[in-house]
């Protein structure tokens, strides 16, 4: 029987009611009492030398409190990358300024040149529009295999070239690496590339700042996954100003993605002008403008190369990637074609030697940052895909040769860096067999060919590397941060709970979720349990919501101060109970001295830990409230195995997703239903990159894809329902819930599997097409298909 | 947006008036003209709205067989009223944009705005239609003048527009994945005297007649009868979403549907 | 400036707007009704959907002006008169149809207009009617099925999936 409350429940999210209604808060809902308003002028050029700009005529616009540009800023920081990566020899990444508006240089289609602060936004746009610059326009660098060659135009010219890194992971001898393939008894090679994309939640960024000359005291709104990230980031490395006269608010968020992770120019611009305008300031983003201004995501370029010996084992990878960076290093960008992708090239498999290069390049077009799945899905796709050709190349079944190559021995330490501590590959691989019916697949394909459509069949595993991250392992690897969480938990005289974490909720329904863990361990009913969380002033610190960490890294810390809790009210049940405290077990929200019917109920310790008369005062505080810091030991391995099933239409080259099927293995699940919902929303996603979003720049480097007349965005016809399973679980090992987490799976694992059924699909039809690059859109699929 | 003076007259003579007025713009349904004005692409001191004449709303059978539809009309109402009479249009209608924009959107402002992936242009070449203005009747194959432009005057207004109905006809839609748009659409209408087949999404020149196709039709009204036809890619558009080859080749597959649908 | 009346969720209001105060704008700005969002500026995304005059209509694709007179619904206004949720709302919780909530208001709106158009659709009709509405977060599978639920199918088939 399914339960009805407490982890393992698919209890009804409560944040529902005020979504439902019209009653959430977000941040462009807040208004000030005589907030001005924000209009950023953006180059509408890829690249260029800022002459001169004349503010004059727009300070004289009516309405307009003030113009800010570049040369405002001078002397205060740049926006900063919190990640520091060290090359192949040893050397640190080429780090160049990013200021908070365009100096000396524009360098992509929306960097900032100028922002005007005027009572109303048109007629700051008014003013805006009054500006006069003088901006020489120079050739742009857009295409990353020009921009990396040796005399190509550079994007920032104190740098000796577009290359950020060339960084190496696994074997770095490349003798070793050679011999490996030299004696391989097969190699496939792929090409492929990893399609930029706009992660476009569908709430744009906002930012409302406000000053208080009272008390020198600053508030910011804004649309993050972390507002202590942002707090820690603006005040110590950007504009200077003590954390505690800061406070940074993250209200209802609508949908992040890995896009509000990051810290923005236009937090600290707004910050920075709510004083020097000694006004509430407000910016909210047009999706227009979300289109050049929010950081962007993937956009690999890479060769692959497999070897496998006589018997089809896999002896060696080696993958050769340029990663585009933009313009500026977005806050976490260094990482994530590093750290986060080629640590998991080994993916499900026993490969013994791996080799993975990449170079990180500059070019003229928006940041390239984190955006769901992170480096992870470039990983999968590029693995996936060389196995899936592999396969074929060798007349051998996709799924037999990944189930021939599993690791099946835990722990395992990679050739890439990492320890997975758990996992049952064969065994999600069975799940997936079963939900997909894949024995029913010929039987679908027959009826497809009768109708006159090709149909294909794809399958493929991922690993992810979640829970990010211990802080340890991930100073070693040069984060400039901590990745810790943290929680309060604060009990209340009557009983009832409100827990302070650093986790962030922007739809993965932590207010529902977190409360179903602390109502099980006391035994209590879940509403009496509420979560707080993105205020600085409010919780004690954490580091916010991304990499798939919330319940593992935050959830753990709430464990961990819910145990603290737990252990406190038994010594003050012990009291009341007279009783020793070892004698003392909480069932039901009942303390009970063991083997006795003596007990006390949960609200009666409760009040008197906060009505404390009669007290042992000498052993015992008044009042229950704990914080626990929780960093954990390892990243977790959420793994599994997808199926998708396409049709072809040979005349147009639209693919159709008939069927699509999840396996995953997330260890413990505390809400099935939410676990569900956030699997069917990677898939989307993943549908989304495979099928249709992709992010355009021309050879000038003006964005084609500006708007959603240009990036197509999956509709509600544009996918299936999909089956989901995630009955294969193998609990992390060392975090106390024994979970991985689930937010990025769906967008990791299906954009391998939708390519290699389109493939499957146009093989059964005789096409000789052994890839399409995604999105693998009908005029593609067509042009592949004649080609 | 700039800001603008909004005037919403109750008459067509009023509208004209109206519109007489230095940089004024007519406002049908806004669907595409909002957008527009909020990002600053357009700067009409006046809008006038036409959403407040009732005579130009509706859709009736005149006398001699033939659907008159007036300018003001939307899609979802043409969408309900024409499904008996022109099955086809009112198809057509049923699926521009999504259904809050076919509440608002009108025949007459798709029209006037002649974008060359929308979709009544081709319903309105495909079945000969007349263009009624406050001052004259424009023939379509005369209204049609390239992208986003038409033989429509400063201030003219499309009062009306007259399809004669086919004895049979279809639109096949092919959907840009992004806008929604038509990356290319066919629209076949099989006449007495003849067949005509329109295309939209496709060319550079907008929504333009394929007159191989109408012969081959007309000879023999099947798919098979235009199987060997080819476009020349030349004219198409070639974009992000698909070369001008794949549009070419489009015109022919979405033409063989349509003929196969219309039956 | 131009006096704009109309009824908005049953009760008559009236606010001086310029003409190109768009009604989304008037809705939020005006009469603090934040429920209406607004997730784009070229009328796809639909978070700023809203009825006027039982259709209906993207908010920030009309200007205010256009609705004078109207009666205007919204989603503050679509719960049940005691305050609880109606069908479609509780169906949407019931079955997880939101995440983040910012696509939810417009996504109710519509599924509302659709079910009074068509009180059971299918499968394909509902997703062909969303074309408009734009959802990042669900991939569409509890929406589809929380509407499917709200028009009194058994959804009990596509729980197993």
């Amino acid at each position: 029987m399914p339960k009805d409350s407490g982890i393992g429940a698919s209890s009804k999210r409560r944040e529902d009611v005020r979504f439902l209604t019209g009653a959430g808060n977000y941040t462009d809902d807040i208004n000030i009492h005589g907030q001005a308003y924000v209009y950023f002028l953006r180059s509408d050029i890829a690249h260029g030398r800022i002459n001169s700009i004349d503010t004059a005529d727009a300070e004289a616009m009516p309405g307009v409190v003030r113009v800010f540009t570049g040369a405002d800023f001078e002397g205060v920081g740049g926006m900063p990358c919190g990640w520091q990566v060290t090359d192949r020899h040893g050397q640190p990444m080429q780090e160049p300024p990013h200021p908070i508006l365009a100096q000396g240089k524009v360098r992509h289609v929306g960097d900032p040149i100028a922002a005007v602060v005027a009572d109303s936004l048109e007629q700051a746009r008014d003013a805006a529009e009054a500006i006069a610059f003088d901006i020489e326009e120079l050739p742009a660098v857009v295409d990353m295999r020009e921009a990396a060659k040796g005399g190509a135009t550079k994007v920032h010219d104190d740098l000796t070239s577009n290359i950020c890194y060339d960084w190496v992971l696994g074997e770095t001898d490349d003798a070793k690496v050679d011999e490996v393939f030299q004696n391989a008894a097969h190699v496939t090679t792929l090409e492929l590339t990893n399609n930029r994309l706009v992660a476009n939640p569908m709430e744009p960024r906002v930012c409302v700042a406000e000053y208080s000359r009272g008390t020198d005291e600053y508030t910011l709104y804004t649309t993050s996954q972390n507002p202590h990230v942002i707090r820690l980031l603006m005040c110590a490395f950007v504009l200077g100003l003590p954390e505690h006269k800061v406070r940074v608010v993250a209200p209802d968020v609508g949908g992040g993605f890995g896009t509000k992770i990051f810290h923005y120019a236009e937090e600290a611009f707004c910050t920075f002008a709510a004083k020097a305008c000694n006004r509430p300031v407000k910016w909210t983003a047009s999706r227009s403008e979300a289109f050049m201004s929010d950081a962007q995501g993937r956009d690999h370029v890479t060769k692959i190369e497999l070897a496998l010996d006589s018997d089809n084992n896999f002896v060696g990878l080696r993958t050769d990637t340029l990663a585009n960076m933009g313009a500026y290093l977005s806050t976490f960008s260094s990482s994530v074609p590093t750290w986060l992708h080629g640590t998991l090239m080994a993916g499900n498999y026993k490969t013994p030697v791996i080799q993975v290069n990449v170079k990180a390049i500059f070019t003229n077009t928006v940041p390239v940052d984190a955006y769901r799945g992170a480096g992870r899905p470039e990983a999968t796709f590029q693995l996936e895909r060389v196995i899936d050709k592999a396969a074929r190349e060798l007349g051998v079944d996709p799924i037999k040769l990944r189930r021939q190559n599993f690791i099946t021995e835990f722990p395992y330490d990679t050739p890439v860096a990492l320890t997975y501590d758990t996992g049952d590959y064969n065994g999600t691989m069975d799940k997936l067999e079963a939900a997909a019916d894949i024995a029913g697949f010929p039987a679908r394909r027959a009826e497809s060919e009768a109708r006159g459509k090709l149909r294909g069949l794809g399958v493929n595993c991922y690993i992810e590397a979640c829970g990010i991250a211990p802080s340890n392992i991930v100073g070693m690897l040069g984060a400039r941060a901590g990745l810790y969480d943290a929680a309060t938990v604060r009990v209340n005289a009557t009983g009832t709970i409100s827990v302070m974490v650093g986790a962030h909720s922007h739809g993965q329904g932590h207010e529902t979720a977190f409360p179903q863990v602390v109502a099980e361990m006391i035994g209590i009913d879940e509403s009496m349990v509420e979560i707080v969380h993105g205020d600085t002033s409010k919780i004690p610190f954490g580091m916010g919501t991304y990499g798939s960490r919330s319940l593992a890294v935050c959830g753990s810390a709430m464990v961990r101060a819910t145990e603290k809790i737990i252990n406190k009210a038994k010594k003050i049940a012990a009291h009341l109970l007279e009783a020793s405290e070892a004698d003392i077990e909480l069932k039901d929200g009942q303390f009970t001295v063991a083997g006795t019917d003596k007990s006390v109920a949960w609200g009666d310790v409760t009040l008197t830990a906060y009505v404390p008369h009669n007290f042992p005062l000498e052993d015992i505080e008044p009042g229950l409230e704990e914080t626990a810091f929780y960093d954990p030991a390892n990243f977790t391995f959420p793994a599994g195995a997808y199926a998708c099933e396409v049709e072809v239409d040979p005349e147009t080259g639209k693919v159709t997703i008939e069927r699509f099927t999840a396996a995953d293995d997330f260890g413990n699940i505390v809400n099935p239903m939410i676990v569900d919902g956030q699997v069917h929303g990677g898939i989307g996603q993943g549908i989304g990159q495979a099928l249709l979003e992709n992010c355009v720049y021309d050879e000038n480097g003006q964005l084609l894809s500006a708007s959603y007349m240009d990036y197509a965005m999956p509709r509600a016809d544009d996918v299936p329902f999909y089956t989901v399973d995630h009955s294969s679980q193998t609990p992390c090992t060392h975090n106390p819930l024994g979970v991985k987490g689930c937010g990025e799976a769906g967008a990791i694992g299906s954009p391998p599997a939708v390519v290699n059924a389109v493939i499957d699909a146009l093989q059964s039809g005789g096409k000789t097409v052994d890839h399409i690059d995604m999105p693998v859109s009908p005029s593609r699929v067509w042009a592949a298909m004649n080609g | 947006m700039y800001s603008f003076e909004f005037e919403k007259p109750s008459t067509i003579a009023e509208a004209v008036a109206a519109l007489g007025a230095e940089e004024a713009q007519a406002l049908g349904g806004g669907q595409t003209l909002i957008p527009t004005l909020k990002q600053r692409l357009a700067a009409p001191a006046k809008l006038v709205s036409l959403s407040g004449i009732a005579e130009l709303k509706g859709v009736c059978v005149e006398d001699d067989g033939a659907l008159a539809i007036g300018g003001g009309t939307t899609h979802a109402t043409v969408a309900r009223e024409a499904a008996d009479k022109y099955p086809a249009l009112a198809d057509l209608a049923s699926h521009i944009g999504d259904p809050a924009v076919r509440n608002r959107g009108t025949i007459g402002g798709s029209l006037a705005n002649n974008d060359p992936s929308a979709c009544y242009p081709a319903a309105v070449l495909a079945s000969g239609a007349t263009i009624r203005t406050n001052s004259r009747d424009i023939a379509a194959d005369d209204f049609f003048q390239g992208m986003f432009t038409t033989a429509l005057a400063d201030g003219e207004i499309i009062t009306s527009v007259r399809f004669p109905v086919p004895q049979a006809a279809n639109y096949q839609k092919f959907l840009q994945p992004a806008s929604r748009f038509a990356l290319v659409g066919v629209f076949v209408a099989r006449f007495a005297d003849g067949v005509r087949v329109a295309v939209t999404g496709a060319s550079e020149d907008g929504v333009f007649r394929w007159t191989e196709a109408e012969q081959a039709l007309s000879a023999d009204f099947r798919p098979d009868a235009v199987k060997d036809l080819k476009v020349d890619p030349s004219g198409m558009i070639g974009d992000l979403h698909g070369s001008k080859e794949y549009r070419a080749h489009l015109v022919g597959v979405m033409t063989r549907r349509a003929v196969a649908a219309a039956g | 400036m131009a006096q704009v009346s109309m009824t908005v969720n049953g009760k008559s209001v009236s606010g001086d707007v310029e003409g190109r105060t768009l009604l989304s704008s008037f809705l939020r700005d005006h009469l603090s009704l934040t429920g209406t969002h607004v997730g784009c500026d070229t009328g796809q995304c639909g978070a700023c959907v809203v009825h006027v005059n039982g259709e209906s209509v993207k908010s920030c694709n009309m200007l205010a002006v256009e609705a004078d007179g109207a009666e205007v619904g919204t989603i503050e206004g679509q719960a049940n008169p005691d305050g609880s949720l109606n069908v479609i709302q509780q169906a949407f919780q019931e079955h997880h149809g939101l995440q983040c909530g910012f696509c939810t208001p417009g996504m109710v709106m519509s599924a509302a207009a659709l079910l009074k158009e068509n009180p059971k659709p299918t499968e394909a009709e509902i997703r062909e009617y969303l074309e408009g509405n734009i959802c990042r977060c669900t991939g569409y599978h509890n929406i589809v099925k929380a509407i499917m639920a709200a028009s009194g199918q058994d959804v009990g088939a596509i729980a197993a999936e």
